[in-house]
């Protein structure tokens, strides 16, 4: 992934002269993960720039060069070390042509290297992107595979838009592909194709899930992989189509759980689609802690957790009786409390489920 | 270190000159005009913010000789990058007070379409940044700036204002820092008028002045009498200049006081009670009148018209139609998103019960 991003920017500085980077180690050392190696050679220190320490300062002067003319790509050395920087593309950037009427923007791409599994305990590894996806203005890709990276680096350097850029830093060097060209344009990718779950995830979590669909396979489960690889804008149209052919959804982030990226999808997922459900939607996700040293790979998602997702859902959706929108079915027989909010519901239920008529309510779940 | 540094000034008792200024006479009465008409402005708006026609306003009381004397010296081609006290900055570009007040207001015709609180004005038409509230992220804005400039080959200066508040932000330090070290055209004009907010700027640092912090940085420093406009002017001009020539960074420290509130939502009894300084718009009037052809009947005619123009303005800032409910999701991206578009929807439901 390393040789695909470094090909992207160096074919998209070679075509605009507007085109920069800056950041910290990216000149002489060629960034610490060689990213920009070989571009302070081939394009001088006035396009390729050595930053002094200073985030804030960094993301602040490359949104001062967009607005006037430039088309600044920043590193961040560790996606980990983005937040000095967290002021200027919060209240800076992303609010820049909303709040100037238009008069002003930033075409500007923050590269980051994110994730965990290298070893780099708290901070290098962490996985930032909710924090910016909640932020309107922004958009935030976080590509898995070389040919993905480098086609979408080409178009977040061409977008308008600022764009954050999470690299999954353990992909660097492990994954290589033969090159190909295409466009992304922000839409997502069914990875594999699958009839029981849809399995949706980003990063470099699409590999463990991936792995964990092979097991399943063998297992007689089909599921279904879409890597999103842009976070905002959302793909919904990909993501829907696939949730209603399967009826279960499964997320997997590395981020933590507690007010992760997953946390969105579900609650999208179950607004647009409820009815086509046939369970629960689950979150795999990073440990809700700083994230640890030596058990960096219990934290993330491995394979093996997913698969016990993937499996649990299987179970809970073909084990329950009809599987209503108000919890378990056995409830409304024994008149509990789900029956209870489904006579609240009655007057303005347009599908004819009546209280206590499980098959009814089961055929408005079938609907596809 | 700072306190080596003398204070220049031009103006001295009784209007006298202490040395030549680089303000032609004509032009000192167009100058002195901005400043009657910059005060009237603010007393106006500031009264239409009391009456709750607009929903806030921050002047300039006081802070009219540093701001205009740079404004006068600013190339049309220059950059302004504002903190937010600087209106009469951008008026002296020629951005129509209209326009302030319809962003005031914030109605239809306001430029930035009713997003942002009165006061925060932006012009690309007139080179002026966008303003934005959070304190000194401005400063790294006219880096970048300066150096797009300086990569295109534009002879031009960036001029950024900030107060002795942002001199402790991360907005300053970092942005001195990458204007030190890429050498860029940006002068940086420091307007400390004594108080961020409430605290006196000798509580804010221990350094013998402000402008020890950009010594520290290698940023070549000045310090000016900030109530002295044709000082202010003639440092500005020749700052200016060796920016757009020499392309380095230069700082300016604007010795001023604010005589007004912080902002309309502020009361400085609270925290101070000092006999203001002499106001900058008198110092400058005495020189006035040692000048044969100052005309001050003339002037104080002019801002009366004015007077009653902005009262027309607020009223038809007011009869103007609010922004679209479209644009509320118009420019957050360039395309709206389809989750921007379904909200947009419920909110035109919800009207239209």
């Amino acid at each position: 992934m390393v040789e695909a991003l470094r090909g992207a920017l160096a074919e998209e500085m070679e075509r605009d002269a507007n085109v920069i980077v800056i950041g910290e180690d990216i000149g002489r050392l060629g960034g610490v993960f060689r990213v920009t190696d070989g571009l302070l050679e081939r394009f001088g220190r006035d396009r390729v720039i050595d930053a002094p320490l200073a985030e804030g300062g960094i993301v602040g002067t490359a949104i001062g060069m967009a607005m006037h003319g430039l088309r600044p790509v920043v590193e961040i050395q560790f996606a980990d070390f983005i937040y000095p920087a967290f002021d200027q593309l919060v209240n800076e950037a992303a609010k820049m042509r909303y709040r100037s009427g238009a008069q002003f923007a930033v075409p500007m791409v923050v590269r980051a290297p994110a994730g965990g599994g290298i070893k780099g305990g708290h901070y290098h590894s962490q996985s930032p992107e909710a924090y910016f996806a909640h932020t309107p203005g922004l958009k935030v890709y976080y590509p898995a595979s070389p040919n993905d990276a480098r086609a979408m680096l080409l178009e977040a350097i061409r977008d308008p838009d600022p764009v954050i850029f999470f690299e999954p830093k353990r992909v660097y060097r492990a994954v290589r592909e033969p090159r190909e060209d295409y466009e992304v344009r922000e839409r997502a990718r069914i990875l594999r194709p699958g009839e029981d779950i849809s399995c949706i995830s980003y990063g470099a979590s699409i590999y463990e899930c991936l792995e964990a669909a092979e097991a399943a396979a063998r297992r007689g489960i089909e599921v279904e992989i879409i890597d999103l690889r842009s976070l905002i804008p959302l793909d919904e149209e990909t993501l829907d189509r696939s949730v209603r052919h399967t009826g279960r959804a499964l997320i997997v982030h590395e981020a933590p759980l507690t007010g992760g990226y997953g946390g969105e999808l579900v609650a999208g997922i179950v607004e647009r689609n409820f009815a086509w459900l046939r369970a629960r939607p689950m979150r795999v996700a990073g440990i809700d802690a700083p994230f640890p040293y030596a058990l960096e790979l219990e934290a993330l998602p491995s394979a093996r957790r997913i698969l016990l997702a993937i499996e649990a859902l299987m179970r809970e959706s073909e084990e329950a009786l009809p599987q209503t929108v108000f919890g378990d079915a056995r409830d409304s027989r024994q008149g509990g409390l789900a029956a209870a909010r489904t006579e609240d519901r009655e007057p303005k239920n347009d599908s004819g489920v009546k209280k206590g008529d499980e098959d009814s309510v089961e055929g408005a779940m079938e609907i596809k | 270190m700072g306190g080596t540094i003398a204070v220049e000034r031009i103006l001295g008792e009784g209007g006298a000159l202490i040395r030549e200024p680089l303000l032609r006479i004509e032009r000192r009465f167009v100058v002195y005009e901005a400043m009657l008409r910059q005060r009237r402005f603010d007393t106006i708006m500031m009264r239409a913010q009391r009456q709750g026609r607009i929903g806030f306003h921050l002047g300039s009381e006081g802070e009219e000789a540093a701001i205009l004397g740079v404004a006068e010296a600013l190339a049309d081609t220059d950059f302004l990058v504002p903190c937010y006290r600087e209106s009469a900055a951008l008026f002296h570009r020629g951005f129509p007070i209209e326009s302030f007040v319809d962003q005031s207001v914030g109605n239809a015709r306001d430029v930035n379409r009713g997003r942002q609180m009165p006061v925060h004005f932006s012009s690309a038409d007139h080179r002026c940044l966008s303003v934005s509230a959070p304190i000194g992220t401005q400063i790294p804005h006219a880096v970048g700036v300066g150096y797009a400039a300086k990569m295109r080959d534009e002879r031009i200066a960036v001029a950024v204002f900030f107060g002795d508040g942002a001199t402790s932000s991360q907005g300053f330090h970092e942005g001195l820092t990458l204007a030190a070290a890429l050498e860029v055209p940006v002068v940086f004009f420091c307007r400390n008028n004594r108080y961020a907010i409430s605290l006196p700027v000798e509580e804010q640092c221990r350094a013998e002045t402000l402008v020890d912090k950009a010594v520290g940085y290698g940023i070549p420093a000045y310090r000016v009498d900030g109530d002295d406009v044709l000082a202010v002017h003639f440092r500005a001009c020749k700052a200016l200049a060796e920016a757009r020539s020499a392309r380095r960074p230069i700082f300016i420290e604007l010795l001023t006081y604010r005589r007004g509130a912080h902002s309309s939502s502020d009361d400085p009894t609270r925290y101070r009670s000092e006999v203001p300084p002499r106001d900058p718009i008198q110092i400058f009037r005495d020189h006035l009148y040692t000048l044969e052809a100052f005309d001050e009947e003339a002037i104080g005619r002019r801002i009366d018209a004015f007077d009653r123009d902005l009262r027309a303005m607020l009223r038809r800032a007011e009869a103007a139609p609010k922004p679209s409910i479209e644009s509320i999701v118009e420019g957050v991206y360039a395309k709206p998103t389809r989750t921007q578009l379904r909200q947009l929807e419920a909110i035109q439901a919800a009207r239209e019960l």
